[in-house]
């Protein structure tokens, strides 16, 4: 067991999984409105991976996400007002409305960016390590990526780099179950994900994503060994997402009930205030005053998202180069 | 102190130099010192073709030699300059930019707008492109109009040593993505280069041969034809400016306009294929501009819309070549 979470751990821990679930609880009803343009994948259903993970990091350490990636945001400390405006494509948001759910980026807390190309961060994550290595510093990435990506030449890249080059990275396959439409069961040929990290010459570990103290633990010795010089590890997380694709996917390639099921056995926050309840390490009134507290700030930052300024005319052009 | 280096040589000046001024610099590709983990000598090669050798003593840990794996490599290049590194990262031939275009155009080119302006990318991608080494079609091409099209990317075609070594230094210097690409018919091209570190901005035309009946528009290598073939055809009374943009993002389009409102007539010399093309962009910017001022139509001279051949005779026919420049430059002349 690594060091067991203190009461401010775990309340941070509560905090942050709560954020992610009602941000994006929230944006699942705006975006049925038809307020929010664009395309959005939520989160609901893997917040104990995100925060499992990134509780580990500290603001120099980098993430590389996923088109999927407010949990990730959310978790490596961007705030979520300004992603929701972003959100809702307003100047005022994380990226100045000029990226959108797929792309909120927040160089300042170590993200990297969610990324709308499959795959497209692992190659990155590689150089934000390579780049601690070289400056001698003990900071270590993360990339956070899927199921579809696991079949993607960019991370299969990735992960030999970073074995050969022996990066301090994390790489993160989050598999829910589903690329799009398609089954893992169908498009991973192995049995696992983590089984193809012996190809690479690091250490696979499964764990499930419904439990937050699994992933932390399996998340924290990988993290220290990497920062310790001892390379990358491949670390597939199991879990499930609670929506669709995108926004509007009517999901009908899913079991009938297989999401109610998940939700009423295995939610990741069901389980945590359970288990942190009955061993009296936090109480049901510690709960519920963040649940209070996250639900008034999730309104607020959709209150002000929705008043925000729109960009102006002179943004299309503006912040294409540094100096052009 | 100006001395003869070669192209290639000037390269290498640049890089030693930026990473000798700058320790954020760092080299890496395939082979960019060879060697790695093999039983004979390190820095063996130096570059395919030993642009970088030498280097790797110089600048210890910081030119890495990388798996084939250019997705890989170039996108943790892009990942490490958003980390606070200068990496340059050397792609060996662009025509390989097919293997990690994504890491490049979706990624480099696109973090500082779509992140809110809050990102920089200072990365240089350099790599070797252009015909004439028998190398056929997939070691030859001439993608710089590719690159070109993406904003976010600056794209850099030094004709000279002078040119590739104050370049690649404000490559290495520049805080947005950068494309560097190399002519390898001009690696052994000799010239005048000063020994101490200048930069060459992006964006300011050189004109390297002056005259006013026929405005040249060369790129790369070509510029070293059109100056042969505006001297041959000053002996025969036709004057040409002729003009290197250097670089096509950005492209100093007003230069070009300055002479050809003063000339009339515009030739433009492009290796690349004739469509969506720099050939077809200077043409298509001055039809546009500067349509009053012709007195003849534009002449495009452009390797033809076919890959490149292997066979020597083949090749030769593909590469414009000095004879098809002079005989674009007379018809525009002697347009009625």
């Amino acid at each position: 067991m690594s060091s067991p979470l203190t009461r401010e751990g775990l309340l941070q821990a509560y905090r942050t999984m709560r954020t992610i679930r009602d941000f994006e609880e929230r944006v699942h009803v705006d975006f049925a409105t038809g307020e929010i343009p664009g395309f959005v994948h939520l989160y609901a259903g893997e917040e104990a991976s995100a925060t499992g993970i990134c509780m580990h990091l500290n603001r120099d350490d980098y993430i590389a996400s996923t088109h999927r990636g407010h949990g990730h945001c959310i978790a490596k400390g961007v705030d979520p007002v300004g992603m929701m405006a972003e959100i809702w494509g307003k100047r005022t948001g994380t990226c100045k409305g000029k990226g959108g759910s797929m792309h909120i980026a927040d160089l300042e807390v170590g993200m990297l960016g969610a990324n709308g190309i499959v795959g497209g961060g692992g190659p990155l994550i590689c150089g934000t390590a390579l780049a601690s290595k070289i400056r001698g510093s003990n900071n270590v990435g993360v990339c956070f990526f899927g199921d579809g990506a696991s079949n993607q030449g960019t991370i299969f890249e990735a992960m030999n780099l970073a074995a050969v080059w022996k990066l301090p990275v994390l790489f993160v396959g989050e598999n829910n179950g589903y690329a799009e439409a398609t089954s893992s069961n169908f498009s991973v040929a192995c049995e696992n994900i983590a089984d193809r990290a012996s190809a690479f010459g690091m250490p696979g570990v499964i764990v499930d994503g419904f439990d937050f103290f699994a992933v932390h633990e399996a998340a924290g010795e990988a993290i220290k060994r990497a920062r310790e010089g001892g390379g990358p590890t491949l670390l597939e997380v199991k879990l499930s997402r609670y929506y669709g694709h995108f926004e509007g996917d009517q999901q009908t390639y899913r079991a009938p009930g297989e999401v109610q099921h998940l939700r009423d056995t295995k939610d990741c926050l069901m389980q945590f205030a359970k288990r942190v309840t009955s061993r009296g390490e936090l109480t049901m009134a510690d709960i519920e005053a963040i649940d209070r507290e996250v639900k008034a700030m999730i309104d607020a930052s959709v209150v002000k998202a929705k008043a925000d300024p729109v960009p102006l005319p002179e943004d299309l052009m503006a912040d294409i180069y540094v100096s052009y | 102190m100006a001395r003869k280096i070669t192209y290639q040589q000037a390269i290498n000046e640049a890089l030693d130099q930026e990473m000798t001024r700058d320790p954020s610099v760092i080299v890496m590709g395939e082979d960019v010192a060879g060697g790695a983990g093999a039983p004979g000598e390190e820095d063996s090669w130096g570059g395919v073709l030993g642009v970088t050798k030498g280097l790797f003593a110089k600048h210890p840990g910081r030119v890495l030699d990388t798996p084939i794996s250019e997705s890989g490599y170039v996108g943790a290049a892009v990942g490490a300059a958003c980390n606070g590194l200068r990496p340059v990262a050397e792609l060996m031939f662009i025509d390989f930019m097919g293997v990690c275009f994504d890491q490049i155009f979706n990624q480099a080119a696109k973090f500082r707008y779509m992140f809110g302006g809050k990102a920089k990318t200072p990365v240089v991608i350099r790599a070797m492109y252009g015909a004439g080494f028998r190398a056929a079609a997939q070691h030859s091409q001439c993608l710089y109009n590719i690159f070109t099209h993406i904003p976010g990317l600056k794209v850099v075609i030094p004709s000279n040593p002078y040119d590739a070594k104050g370049l690649l230094i404000q490559s290495i210097r520049d805080n947005d993505p950068v494309i560097f690409l190399e002519h390898k018919a001009l690696y052994t091209m000799e010239g005048d280069v000063p020994e101490e570190s200048y930069v060459v901005p992006f964006g300011e035309a050189a004109v390297v041969h002056e005259g006013d009946d026929v405005t040249i528009v060369a790129f790369g290598r070509m510029v070293n034809y059109a100056k042969d073939v505006a001297g041959t055809l000053r002996k025969k009374g036709v004057q040409c400016d002729v003009i290197d943009p250097r670089t096509t993002s950005p492209m100093d389009f007003d230069t070009i306009l300055e002479s050809v409102e003063r000339t009339g007539r515009l030739v433009v010399v492009d290796e690349s294929h004739p469509r969506c093309s720099m050939a077809s962009d200077v043409s298509g910017f001055i039809a546009q501009e500067a349509f009053g001022a012709l007195k003849a139509p534009i002449q495009m001279v452009t390797a033809p819309h076919s890959p490149v051949p292997f066979a020597a005779v083949l090749e030769d026919l593909y590469i414009p070549s000095p004879a098809r420049i002079e005989e674009a430059v007379m018809r525009v002349k002697e347009y009625k």
